[in-house]
């Protein structure tokens, strides 16, 4: 087994073009599991932990976009001034994992890996982002919704790097939960974010670990467009937001499995959906309330 | 690059390791090749925190972190904490506490207590709960590692004042 410690991407993407069977390593909270565990043969390893020009984030204000580099670890998205542009990627963040876990996973890890689980990826949906992916020879930029196509599947080509996702920054509540079997340290058995955008008037809704991939609940989107002014502050009555939970969740296509259960799931999201949009209506500080570090 | 031997820093020493199968984690490297055993390895899968080591900064899970990738980074593990074989303030008071009981969390807490108390002198009870999340004591109950860490705190800031 060889190892190739990338300092720039140029690099990174050389070792691909000349290995593509090579094991690309970004934090290594998903790769190492694999290889503690002996559940994978590794031939070769491409790693990004040193390589600078991943771990850079940057806001166009002319574009109103954020542009994520694929190694920026998720403590650095829980904290100021990351956090205040993409609050319901702060707030996910904070759900990954342990700070440990923190430090080192990434949105280009979540990506890669694609567990409909992975709590960057919903956010990822409802923000309708772009992943950037490079090969020695060309640049691609491909939604996020075309990238996901299966339980830890993508389209990533074997000679490809995830290098960074654009989001776009969006004026209104946004917001991220998830259900689990503890509140620390525990892998989502549902999740959902909601991104409303006060000055198009819509909601957006992503919904997590309930679906091959994240997706997203269109058809409880629309009717809540259909229903009431997204423009402002939008108007939502307790029964309005129990519909749209309803409709979020006959969206979904959960599973029974070692974590949860179809009917827990697709109850869990109705109710993060519902409790989604009530913040949302009414400004509800977000989950970050009382963390400074 | 060459397999044969890599270079890991490891609380300011240089350390070579060689003829090692390249895909070992930080963990087993530490314990297993550079005679460091402080650091614990229990899950393997970076559930329980009791490998918890400083790289460049931050607290990993020296399990997730593959060894040969670790090259150029500055590690310091739970030996490196103490200063000429005096017990840290932290490690002090998780003995006036009473925060070990079988001891096998305790140094993946003391590095993660560290780590927080370095960078946030003075965390409220919900920041010292949420720096040590990932840090998994099945004896204690953690009413006690929650006192040693208050006290380590208050000390801290009353040397200052």
């Amino acid at each position: 087994m060889s190892i190739t410690n990338a300092t720039t991407i140029d690099e990174a993407l050389a070792a691909l073009a000349v290995n593509p069977k090579a094991r690309v390593i970004q934090g290594g909270t998903d790769l190492m599991v694999e290889v503690n565990f002996n559940r994978t043969t590794i031939d070769s390893v491409v790693s990004l932990r040193r390589v600078a020009e991943l771990r850079r984030w940057h806001v166009d204000d002319d574009a109103h976009t954020l542009r994520i580099g694929a190694g920026v670890p998720y403590a650095e998205m829980e904290r100021p001034p990351l956090c205040d542009h993409a609050p319901a990627l702060a707030e996910a963040a904070r759900t990954v994992g342990s700070p440990q876990i923190r430090a080192a996973g990434s949105l280009g890890g979540n990506l890669g890996t694609c567990s409909p689980a992975g709590d960057g990826l919903p956010v990822l949906s409802a923000l309708d982002a772009v992943v950037h992916l490079r090969s020695q020879s060309a640049s691609r930029d491909v939604s996020v919704h075309d990238f996901m196509v299966g339980v830890k599947r993508n389209v990533r080509r074997a000679d490809e790097l995830i290098v960074a996702v654009t989001v776009p920054l969006v004026t209104g509540f946004q917001g991220y939960a998830k259900v689990g079997t503890r509140n620390a340290m525990v892998i989502s058995a549902a999740s959902a974010c909601l991104v409303h955008d006060a000055v198009a008037g819509t909601v957006r809704l992503a919904l997590g670990a309930v679906a091959p991939t994240v997706v997203r609940a269109r058809g409880a989107e629309a009717w809540l467009a259909s229903q009431t002014s997204l423009v402002g502050t939008p108007m939502v009555s307790e029964a309005l937001a129990r519909e749209f939970g309803a409709r979020a969740a006959a969206e979904c296509s959960p599973i029974d499995d070692h974590r949860s259960t179809a009917e827990y799931r697709r109850h869990a999201i109705s109710v993060l959906a519902q409790r989604l949009l009530l913040r949302a209506a009414t400004g509800s500080a977000t989950a970050l309330r009382g963390i400074r570090q | 690059m060459s397999n044969e031997f890599y270079r890991l820093r490891v609380n300011g020493v240089d350390h070579e390791v060689r003829d090692a199968w390249a895909g070992e984690s930080l963990l087993y490297v530490l314990r297993e090749r550079l005679g460091l055993p402080g650091t614990k390895g229990a899950c393997e899968q970076g559930e329980c925190g009791s490998c918890t080591v400083i790289m460049d900064g931050e607290a990993v899970c020296s399990c997730l972190v593959m060894a040969a990738t670790a090259v150029e980074a500055d590690i310091v593990t739970v030996e490196g904490l103490a200063v000429d074989g005096e017990p840290t303030d932290v490690q002090q008071s998780f003995v006036d506490a009473g925060g070990v009981q079988c001891g096998f969390c305790t140094p993946g807490l003391i590095v993660a207590v560290h780590h927080l108390l370095d960078r946030n002198p003075s965390p409220s009870d919900l920041e010292i709960k949420e720096a040590i999340s990932g840090n998994i004591c099945r004896c204690t109950g953690y009413g006690r590692i929650f006192e040693a860490v208050r006290q380590a705190r208050d000390a801290r800031a009353a040397n200052k004042g």
